[in-house]
């Protein structure tokens, strides 16, 4: 399941969900990324392409499902005003066995951070400013095309 | 044709969404279109890590467009 929306995330609710009758994964791994409170941060707002955003989002999904061999995934991220404290994204995965449901999760993550089509403002104290992928984001995305 | 920005786009050209009329023929005039309207914004599509979509696709290079065209530009994109 794919969501992007402005609606608050209720991971607990979410990976409940997720667990229901699954009887043939061996292992569910489940991430859970909140707005931190930097220095002067007072909200992120998030902009997707409606639409667009979703296809991206499985495309990456189905990319991480073959991959590692998932049985399945959810992928629930909130655009829109988010202040700290507040999830803006819910990553779960469903294995036959528990290295390919860590893998993958730590996988979704690197890539939603910067080949999903949001785009995030961080509201400060002293204004507003566009966030782009970091260097570290870059290089933890590169981490996956060394893996075999 | 609808033009879209997102991200900082928006905020360098001031508006979020345009419907030209005629439409250009190709994904090149519109860029050229733009850029010799409002030349920030003209130097901001050709910046790194910016991405065309028409139609929900991305496209690399050029392309035809038609009057129901949706053509988006995108800038680095950063989620989670």
């Amino acid at each position: 399941m794919i969501s992007v929306s402005p609606d608050p995330i209720d991971a607990g609710t979410l990976l409940a969900g997720f667990l229901q009758g699954r009887e043939d994964s061996g292992g569910v791994v489940n991430f859970t990324g909140l707005v931190r409170r930097d220095e002067g941060v007072e909200a992120l707002e998030l902009e997707a392409y409606p639409g667009f955003t979703e296809a991206a989002i499985a495309e990456i999904v189905e990319h991480a499902r073959q991959r590692f061999s998932l049985d399945d995934a959810l992928v629930a991220h909130r655009i829109g005003r988010i202040v700290p404290g507040e999830v803006v994204v819910f990553v779960a995965t469903a294995a036959r066995h528990r290295r390919g449901a860590f893998d993958a999760a730590d996988f979704l993550m690197d890539y939603l951070k910067s080949r999903a089509p949001l785009w995030k403002r961080s509201h400060e104290a002293d204004g507003a400013h566009w966030v782009e992928p970091t260097n570290r984001d870059h290089a933890d995305l590169s981490r996956w095309s060394r893996d075999p | 044709m609808k033009v879209l920005l997102f991200g900082r786009l928006r905020d360098v050209a001031g508006w979020r969404e345009r419907t030209l009329n005629p439409t250009p023929a190709r994904l090149s005039e519109l860029r050229a279109r733009l850029a010799a309207e409002d030349e920030a914004l003209g130097v901001a599509l050709s910046g790194a890590g910016v991405q065309a979509a028409v139609g929900k696709a991305i496209v690399r290079g050029d392309c035809e467009l038609s009057p129901t065209s949706e053509v988006a530009f995108m800038p680095p994109m950063s989620g989670g």
